[in-house]
């Protein structure tokens, strides 16, 4: 089994027009700015972006959206500072948007990934974002209903992975990425370190099997 | 009136993390809260993007790109400190794991009601982040505001008119001008910034407030 694939090009070369993608990171820690990049030059348009932020400045996620590559953003909070090119489309109406609880969006990804139908969660209940949505009241508890959250793509961002696809991460830098992985039909990990030998199983937060693809992209902006 | 600083107000609210805590500071103001807690408390500090035990920040050279809190400041790590991923992040702040989060807010309600995720303006786009998910998860919220907003309009009120993050999920406000509990009958006041009397407080202030019990 060799999951490695030599170049950031050939990594995103199944991402299509239309395609639906989650991308790892918070902020510009855990972001695979490797593969965004190359999503970038690829030109690929209409495309669903599942990511926590909307980007800041003229890079990464930011680049994708001044490029007018995305359609549609669904995130937790995009109005960093910074996120001029996500807010500048939104203003003009050229990108519709789904905001859903940091906790929420988590959650639906996880689910998706597990195999399960959805999950009731407190987060949100008698508020805008609840609206239209199946509620319960449990032991006197108001719960939301919330519909698992599946993608095309993934891409990720690691510190190490072997020819397995096992990955390990550093720092800040895991935040939603492991769950990503287990919910898109292709995963594919930027990670800034391709091992030659098998990560210690002890170590590896991502196991192989949730990874397609691995791709070395050794800068850690 | 007496007005606190920022700072003044953070060093108020610090007094009462107790030592041991688990505390989920939000993003802005209450984050400058973790430098006034008192030495001798050891308290560990959550953040939503997969740590408990965010440290100082730190020291020139040795920044860390990939080490930052839900700010997006950069952080060191204090001992004791964990790293997680974000379904586990989550699972800690809405399973009821954390002890106390500090929060910042547009609005607050008498009957506990929080709104600090949007506001009206249309142009903006809504931004929720983690908010919604600390306040059905964490037993204590605490608030930390400004007493009244710039042009003078009143943030304490009968009922919030700005989208709610959660229902009925504040404990205690801590304010410029006084600290206020949120009990059944309404806001009742802990105390009051040294030279303020409850009557001024209570003139810029849409809801009652109830003498200290």
């Amino acid at each position: 089994m060799d999951k490695r694939i030599a170049t950031l090009e050939e990594a995103v070369a199944p991402i299509q027009d239309g395609a639906s993608v989650m991308i790892g990171g918070f902020g510009n820690s855990g972001v695979p700015f490797g593969l965004i990049d190359a999503l970038i030059a690829k030109r690929a348009r209409n495309l669903t972006i599942i990511s926590n932020n909307a980007g800041a400045g003229d890079f990464g996620l930011g680049l994708l959206l001044r490029e007018g590559l995305v359609s549609k953003f669904i995130c937790s909070y995009p109005r960093s500072r910074g996120s001029v090119w996500f807010e500048k489309a939104y203003a003009a109406g050229e990108i519709a948007l789904e905001i859903i609880p940091q906790g929420t969006l988590a959650e639906r990804i996880r689910a998706a990934g597990a195999g399960l139908g959805g999950f009731l969660t407190p987060t949100g209940f008698g508020t805008r974002l609840a609206e239209g949505k199946e509620t319960r009241v449990i032991d006197g508890k108001g719960y939301v209903f919330e519909l698992p959250l599946s993608a095309d793509f993934a891409l990720i961002r690691a510190e190490r992975g072997d020819r397995w696809g096992n990955l390990s991460y550093h720092g800040t830098a895991r935040n939603f990425n492991p769950v990503m992985a287990t919910a898109a039909r292709h995963s594919i990990a930027e990670v800034r370190e391709l091992s030659e030998t098998p990560l210690d199983p002890e170590r590896v937060v991502s196991p192989g099997i949730f990874i397609d693809h691995v791709v070395e992209y050794g800068v850690r902006p | 009136m007496i007005s606190l600083t920022d700072e003044q107000l953070a060093a108020r609210l610090a007094l009462d993390i107790p030592d041991g805590a688990y505390v989920n500071l939000g993003i802005g103001k209450p984050t400058h809260v973790s430098s006034y807690v008192p030495a001798d408390r050891e308290v560990l500090y959550h953040s939503e993007n997969g740590i408990i035990g965010v440290g100082p920040t730190p020291v020139e050279g040795e920044e860390d790109p990939e080490m930052i809190d839900a700010s997006k400041r950069l952080i060191t790590v204090a001992p004791g400190a964990a790293f997680f991923e974000h379904a586990d992040s989550f699972a800690i702040m809405r399973g009821g794991h954390i002890d106390i989060a500090v929060l910042g807010a547009y609005q607050v309600a008498e009957n506990g009601d929080l709104a600090n995720w949007a506001t009206q303006d249309e142009k903006f786009p809504p931004a929720v982040g983690g908010a919604m998910d600390l306040v059905v998860g964490v037993p204590c919220i605490f608030v930390m505001m400004k007493h009244v907003n710039k042009d003078g309009s009143p943030k304490l009120l009968k009922r919030c008119s700005y989208p709610l993050t959660g229902l009925g999920v504040v404990n205690r406000v801590y304010t410029d001008l006084a600290v206020l509990d949120v009990t059944p009958d309404g806001f009742r006041l802990v105390e009051l910034t040294d030279g303020n009397s409850l009557a001024d407080v209570q003139a810029v202030t849409e809801a009652r407030i109830l003498p200290p019990s």
